[in-house]
């Protein structure tokens, strides 16, 4: 199927079912419950996982297939954004144009910036990307502020010209659509206390995540896709073959800074506004780290360190003391105080501290990612099931 | 001509920072092969420790005069810092007044123990693990350090101020034959200035004239052989990661009277430090110390309404915002091994 083999079609399907359901799995538990607050199943949320997705589905091609760390993505990201936002402001609101433009442009400026950065690898690499980024970042928020905006960030207003659209007497902002379906639409199915929404933005997000991901898996079993491994198992045994790798990982560069366009244009689909902050080095350090959670080189890696990532974000950044106080309250008091205390600095506005203690963690104990920490539990499952079937029992996966 | 030299002198301060910061970097490369994205986190975690001591310094009795009301009418609270009821007012005050300076010698036993820990704990598992495993594990650790700051200290910027004495302005063109006030000058700036080079001089004099240093190069030109010879070169390595550390720490504190410091710091300088590194030539500790001088010089320069203007014209506004990163790319795609690099030394 798709000139897939037969176990990656059974992945593609699953993803496929994964993500065409997902506002029934990601919203298991009733809205009055007190577990409401796990649930993921809202719009903005589904949304980020998807998007963002996209952008470490790209990066993983780049960083996982062929071993070049870049800290410049958030740049593309950023590129993408602007342009999709000039595109509402100037021809139509509808995203088709803009995500097009979007892709072309991230795709131009990562032919450019991948260019000159390839021409070295290693940490030089790593480190022209870094000062690319940082110089993305200035020039949007200082130096060409006619073109971004500077510190306040592009927005769409009533007085652009949008060429292709009616002309808008209603005197409220225009919204972003697909020929005319709004992105921010979103239908309510509501079950015995289940409330279901189904989103026109995370379904559209959700078809280019398809779409990317197939063509990465596609990548993944193709002869350049084995040519972008051989170069990240041995890139000088490689070139003394005869084989110049610089067209290879110029593609792969080029390849993933299409995607990151593709997923900043997205974000300002879902809402019409791009700011400078996008395009910071540290944000292209969070794709990073989605992509090696996730497992680096692994096909549904990316995909899955990106829900993860932004799950947690979502949830962690949500909680308060009030929350602590109320999960700890059976405790007596002076160990209730303990206990929240204890957590307090990395939950709410200390999130970032736990996304840095995650980064560190995985990096050292979990190279391989949740893929590989998943494989090899299961491994080892089996490996007990075949020596004594009881032992399987007492071990159960984390994932 | 007096308005280049006010140049030179604006970009000398930030180049010292930047000499500082990729002294300590190049330092690591060289010694341990280890790429260390922590180290902005160091210079602020040195910048820090300036305002620790500052808060330690200020911690005061309070008690009330009866004589003298506020404006709400209750008696006026007297604030006595604890050091001035120990070493009496006068010596308590100086202390106060000097804590920059004083933080100095606060901070090298703090960032050796730091730089220690760090390596024992932390760098050690990851020599054998490529660059890029390096990178990822230091700039978490940044992320983790710039939030237990912020968790600590707030979002905000603290202000430290430098010692009275030494927190005016100098008017260096008078020694110079200019005209009064043509080229004034900080009076921190021109310390700061001189107190880099004393640490860049000291750093130099160790590795060049020390037995520890002898064998330190020796061990970042071959370490197995060193290795072979029945020295211990990863305990000096460790050594050398602490050393590097407190020169971090030290410039952190000695530029808190110039920019105020925040959690963001470190990741404000990370990047720029490993541009001057790179510039200057990974592994090579003179072309760190050249490139920062000459980086932080050219961003004044940079800075300057001539030069802006100029750069205007060629639709380039506010290049000092950029030139740095321009020259850096410049650099490396004419002369990769950057401006003092041997040949050989990372140069793929």
């Amino acid at each position: 199927m798709l000139k897939l083999d037969k176990k990656d079609a059974v992945t593609f399907l699953f993803v496929v079912a994964i993500t065409l359901l997902a506002p029934f799995i990601m919203n298991p538990f009733p809205t009055e419950s007190g577990l409401a607050q796990f649930n993921a199943g809202y719009p903005d949320l589904m949304q980020r996982f998807v998007i963002f997705g996209i952008f470490a589905i790209g990066y993983n091609i780049l960083f996982g297939l062929t071993g070049y760390l870049s800290f410049g993505h958030a740049a593309f990201l950023g590129m993408g954004s602007y342009a999709a936002v000039w595109m509402f402001k100037l021809l139509t609101m509808n995203v088709i144009p803009a995500l097009i433009l979007s892709i072309i442009v991230a795709g131009l400026f990562s032919l450019l910036i991948g260019f000159i950065s390839l021409r070295r690898s290693g940490i030089y690499f790593s480190i022209l990307t870094l000062a690319f980024a940082e110089m993305s970042f200035r020039l949007a928020y200082s130096v060409l502020t006619p073109l971004t905006n500077g510190e306040t960030g592009l927005q769409i207003t009533l007085k652009d010209p949008r060429v292709l659209d009616a002309i808008n007497t209603t005197g409220h902002q225009p919204v972003t659509s697909l020929f005319g379906l709004e992105m921010r639409n979103t239908a309510t199915l509501d079950i015995a206390g289940w409330a279901f929404q189904f989103n026109v933005g995370y379904y559209v997000s959700a078809v280019f995540m398809l779409i990317a991901f197939y063509i990465s898996m596609r990548i993944f079993r193709s002869p350049f896709g084995l040519m972008l491994r051989a170069i990240k198992t041995n890139q000088t045994r490689l070139n003394y073959t005869g084989l110049n790798s610089r067209p290879y990982t110029l593609a792969a560069f080029v390849i993933s800074g299409m995607y990151a366009g593709l997923a900043g244009g997205l974000l300002a689909s879902m809402d019409p506004l791009a700011g400078a902050e996008r395009m910071q080095w540290t944000a292209s350090g969070e794709v990073v780290l989605m992509t090696i959670l996730g497992g680096a080189g692994t096909l549904l890696g990316p995909v899955l360190g990106a829900g993860f990532i932004k799950y947690f974000e979502n949830i962690f950044s949500k909680i308060n003391d009030n929350i602590l106080h109320s999960w700890f309250s059976f405790m007596p008091e002076s160990l209730e105080t303990f206990f929240t205390t204890i957590i307090h600095p990395f939950v709410g506005k200390g999130w970032h501290l736990t996304l840095g203690l995650m980064f560190m963690l995985i990096v050292t104990f979990l190279p391989g990612g949740l893929v590989d920490g998943g494989t090899r539990i299961w491994n080892r499952i089996r490996k007990n099931k075949k020596s004594s079937s009881s032992a399987a029992s007492s071990t159960e996966p984390v994932e | 001509m007096d308005a280049i030299l006010l140049q030179v002198l604006n970009g000398l301060d930030k180049g010292s920072a930047y000499a500082l910061i990729a002294l300590g970097l190049t330092l690591i490369f060289g010694t341990l092969g280890v790429v260390n994205f922590a180290h902005g986190a160091l210079f602020m975690i040195g910048a820090f420790c300036a305002v620790t001591l500052q808060k330690i310094l200020n911690i005061s009795t309070i008690s009330l005069d009866p004589t003298k009301t506020d404006f709400l009418g209750d008696p006026l609270k007297i604030k006595t810092p604890l050091v001035e009821t120990w070493f009496g007012e006068i010596a308590g005050q100086a202390i106060i007044d000097w804590t920059v300076p004083l933080a100095v010698l606060f901070s090298i036993p703090i960032m050796l123990v730091i730089g220690y820990v760090m390596e024992r704990g932390l760098i050690r598992h990851f020599y054998k693990r490529p660059h890029a495993d390096q990178i990822l594990v230091t700039f978490g650790l940044a992320i983790v350090a710039g939030e237990l700051v912020k968790a600590n200290f707030g979002a905000t910027e603290i202000q430290v101020p430098a010692p009275d004495l030494l927190a005016g302005v100098t008017d260096l063109g008078v020694y110079l034959g200019f005209d009064v006030g043509r080229v004034a000058y900080p009076t921190w700036r021109i310390t700061f200035f001189c107190f880099s080079l004393a640490v860049i001089g000291s750093i130099f004099a160790f590795l060049q004239f020390t037995t520890f240093g002898m064998v330190v190069r020796a061990g970042m030109a071959d370490r197995e052989t060193v290795g072979l010879l029945g020295i211990n070169i990863d305990r000096k390595f460790t050594i050398m990661f602490g050393i590097a550390a407190a020169v971090a720490g030290v410039a952190g504190v000695m530029y808190t009277p110039i920019k105020p410091p925040s959690y963001e710091l470190g990741m404000q300088f990370l990047v720029i430090s490993f541009v001057v590194v790179v510039v200057g030539g990974m592994g090579s500790l003179a072309g760190a110390v050249l490139a920062g001088f000459m980086l932080g010089i050219l961003e004044s320069f940079a800075s300057m309404n001539e030069v802006k203007s100029f750069f205007e014209m060629l639709y380039l506004p506010s290049i000092d915002q950029i030139i740095i990163y321009l020259v850096a790319i410049i650099v490396l795609l004419v002369r990769p091994r950057g401006l003092l690099g041997k040949a050989g030394v990372m140069e793929d």
